[in-house]
């Protein structure tokens, strides 16, 4: 059997044509973009196109605003470090409790080094108190990051009206947007976010290209010094087969647009309507009725994130978890923490991310496959009795931890 | 993901013994707090001999958590519940050839299932005696509370010294910038400040040793880690010196441990410092175990 990929939240496909299009910067068109000689300035051409590809895509004004980067990560420090280089005279910095840890750890390590970091609450389906933001909002935070989408719920926080308001107050507004560029019409020429961030790896492009997107204007140092690559604003010589790679990625996503806004979509509430309808004891988590098409986390209460991806796994079906023990670090999701989700759900929580490359045949597998999981794991919960959760489950069985 | 053994596989995908056990009468109800798993071990004991007749499990947690509890009821069945104390969490982690470093608490919520259970048969009441922490050195897996408690009781104050006690960071030496942040917590609390150590390899020796110098440094530097082996109840002997190649010989818990590429791979390192050179630390030993050395942290 054909194995179902439902994990492209974590990365994606590199589409076919995609490959095609870049293979040739290896092997032919491989000189340097700065040469001046033939060799290179074919390839000064192909970025150029690239960069109005990725400008497409946004809407961005401008393609001198487009940073190639080697990630979303990179993007994201360069972004908040340089707004804080800037605006040395700024300490504080705005964010939210369920960024990614390519924001969060940056901001932990920043207020080791003495910088005050405001931490947005959320509520139990994800969302943010905006009057709680409005407050913070100050001439001394230097900048605000907020992710556009959540990456494990797919929810969307309202990031362009939060830039008005950063704007308003005269403080600069970066988005992390990795999961949400590709998935969300975006027309950044017409708000107000000075910085965003891309990881080419979730939209069907390879692995080690990122953008930064720069608002013309706003002020900016440089993480990377030490060539004039990127108009000096990113140094380093430019990983062309990648960035002619992603750009050629972007041109497919805003082509596919309207297809991931219905015909994904429709997979998606497809396979969450089929395994609700089936499973007893299990919830959507984060904010159902604004997330990203191609999003949907699940909770099975009473059983753990990790065994049920084991089984998923051997059916040839791959999704991703939650769960303390898929993260690596043995520390249960923070994004549930934050939505204030019961132990024994959060720990049961697994996220599938679609895209335009499935089908109904596999979702329909999907649905068949998981009631049958989850109620062979439940089995072996001390939680679960013969037809249903054990009466006052958490009395019932009180371990002793430790 | 975590790389699992073909035995973990196993008991995961087909666990013995699982579900409720209607005539139990002992029962031990655990948590391990640094992942949220849980289990219940139920035992019945005769009560004439207090031989272990039957043992199952209910486990909420993952796979290793699912496969470590269904190795030790295998583990125990027959047992008296004397001998069934003396399974340590190792004896778990061994039966399943091996658990990644990460879920080697796995094993010991298991451990600690079958104290609480003989606790509950003997009306005693079980307190759990130790406390969990963020894992920081992944290569032994050594956690923050760990380190810690050992920084605080010894007044430890380098990273050298934590390596030295503990084995934290001894390793791939990839989470110093973890332990460094412990150590200046606690040098804070006693109002002095952390310094990092000045270059603590060893200045190479420039220049050639003469073979008398070179035979003693490479003594030197077995005689240094083997009070550390020891504690864990190892050791390691210098066997034989082939121009780059030192034959040694582990010893005790070090012979056949899953972590013996590792403490090799260290000592080697350390050898390389004070030699200034490159040399290979090779293992003999009269026959392979049977078990795989697994390379950890992988």
């Amino acid at each position: 059997m054909n194995p179902i990929y439902l994990d492209n939240n974590a990365t994606t496909r590199v589409d076919p044509s995609v490959v095609e299009a870049m293979l040739p910067y290896f092997t032919e068109q491989f000189g340097n973009p700065s040469s001046l000689h033939s060799f290179g300035n074919k390839v000064g051409m192909a970025l150029k196109k690239a960069r109005q590809q990725v400008q497409a895509l946004i809407g961005a004004e401008h393609d001198s605003e487009i940073i190639f980067t080697s990630c979303g990560t990179e993007s994201d420090s360069t972004a908040i470090l340089s707004a804080l280089r800037a605006q040395p005279e700024r300490r504080e910095l705005i964010t939210t409790t369920v960024e990614h840890p390519a924001i969060l750890s940056l901001c932990q390590h920043l207020e080791k080094e003495g910088y005050t970091v405001h931490y947005l609450k959320v509520d139990g389906k994800g969302r943010l108190d905006l009057t709680e933001y409005a407050k913070l909002l100050s001439d001394k935070v230097a900048i605000v990051s907020v992710m556009w989408a959540n990456n494990e719920t797919g929810t969307l926080f309202p990031v362009e009206k939060m830039a008005e308001m950063a704007n308003a107050k005269g403080v600069m507004f970066h988005t992390d947007a990795v999961q949400a560029v590709g998935k969300v019409p975006m027309d950044l020429k017409s708000g107000k976010i000075d910085m965003l961030s891309i990881s080419g790896h979730k939209l069907h492009a390879p692995k080690g290209i990122g953008v930064l997107y720069l608002r013309r204007g706003a002020r900016f140092r440089p993480l990377l010094r030490g060539g004039h690559q990127e108009r000096g604003r990113r140094a380093g010589t430019e990983n062309s087969a990648s960035i002619v790679a992603l750009g050629a990625a972007c041109e497919q996503a805003l082509s596919h647009m309207a297809y991931e806004n219905t015909e994904v979509r429709a997979l998606r509430d497809r396979l969450e309507q089929g395994i609700l309808a089936q499973v007893p004891n299990a919830f959507v988590t984060g904010d159902p009725d604004n997330r990203l098409p191609n999003t949907c986390n699940i909770a099975f209460e009473y059983i753990e994130g990790e065994a049920i991806l084991l089984l998923l796994n051997k059916q040839g079906i791959a999704a991703s978890s939650g769960s303390a023990c898929t993260s690596g670090s043995l520390e249960p999701s923070h994004v549930m923490r934050a939505m204030g989700i019961p132990y024994t759900a959060a720990h049961g929580t697994v996220r599938f991310s679609l895209s335009r490359y499935n089908t109904a045949e596999e979702i329909d597998r999907v649905i068949a496959a998981v009631p049958p999981i989850v109620a062979q794991l439940r089995k072996l919960s001390p939680y679960w009795g013969e037809n249903g959760p054990v009466e006052n489950p958490e009395q019932a069985f009180a371990p002793v931890y430790a | 993901m975590w790389e699992y053994s073909e035995k973990v596989q196993e008991h995961f995908f087909n666990p013995r013994n699982a579900g409720a056990l209607s005539d139990a009468n002992a029962t031990g109800e655990v948590g391990s707090i640094s992942c949220g798993d849980a289990l219940r071990l139920m035992l019945k004991v005769d009560p004439e001999s207090e031989r272990i007749l039957d043992a199952s499990f209910q486990t909420f947690g993952c796979g290793s958590a699912i496969a470590s509890s269904s190795a030790l009821t295998e583990i125990i069945k027959g047992k008296t519940l004397d001998e069934a104390l003396k399974v340590s969490n190792q004896d778990i982690a061994d039966y399943l050839d091996g658990l990644p470093p990460e879920k080697m608490h796995c094993s010991v919520m298991g451990r600690e299932a079958l104290e609480a259970a003989v606790a509950n048969y003997r009306g005693e009441e079980w307190k759990d005696d130790h406390e969990e922490g963020a894992l920081i050195c992944k290569c032994f897996a050594i956690d923050a509370v760990m380190i810690e408690d050992t920084v605080r009781a010894n007044n430890l104050s380098t990273v050298q010294d934590v390596i030295n006690y503990t084995k934290a960071g001894g390793g791939c030496a990839a989470c110093h910038e973890g332990i460094e942040e412990i150590l200046a917590k606690v040098l804070a609390e006693r109002g002095e400040s952390f310094k990092p150590a000045q270059a603590t390899s060893p200045v190479a020796a420039s220049g050639k040793l003469s073979t008398l110098e070179r035979v003693k440094r490479i003594q030197q530097v077995i005689e240094e880690v083997r009070p550390t082996l020891q504690r864990d109840r190892g050791d390691i002997e210098l066997v034989d010196i082939d121009g780059k190649t030192i034959y040694v010989s582990m010893k005790g818990a070090c012979a056949g441990c899953q972590m013996e590429a590792l403490t090799l791979q260290g000592v080697q390192q350390k050898m390389m410092e004070a030699l200034g050179e490159f040399v290979k630390l090779v293992p003999v030993r009269a026959t392979t175990p049977a078990g795989a050395c697994v390379t950890p942290g992988a």
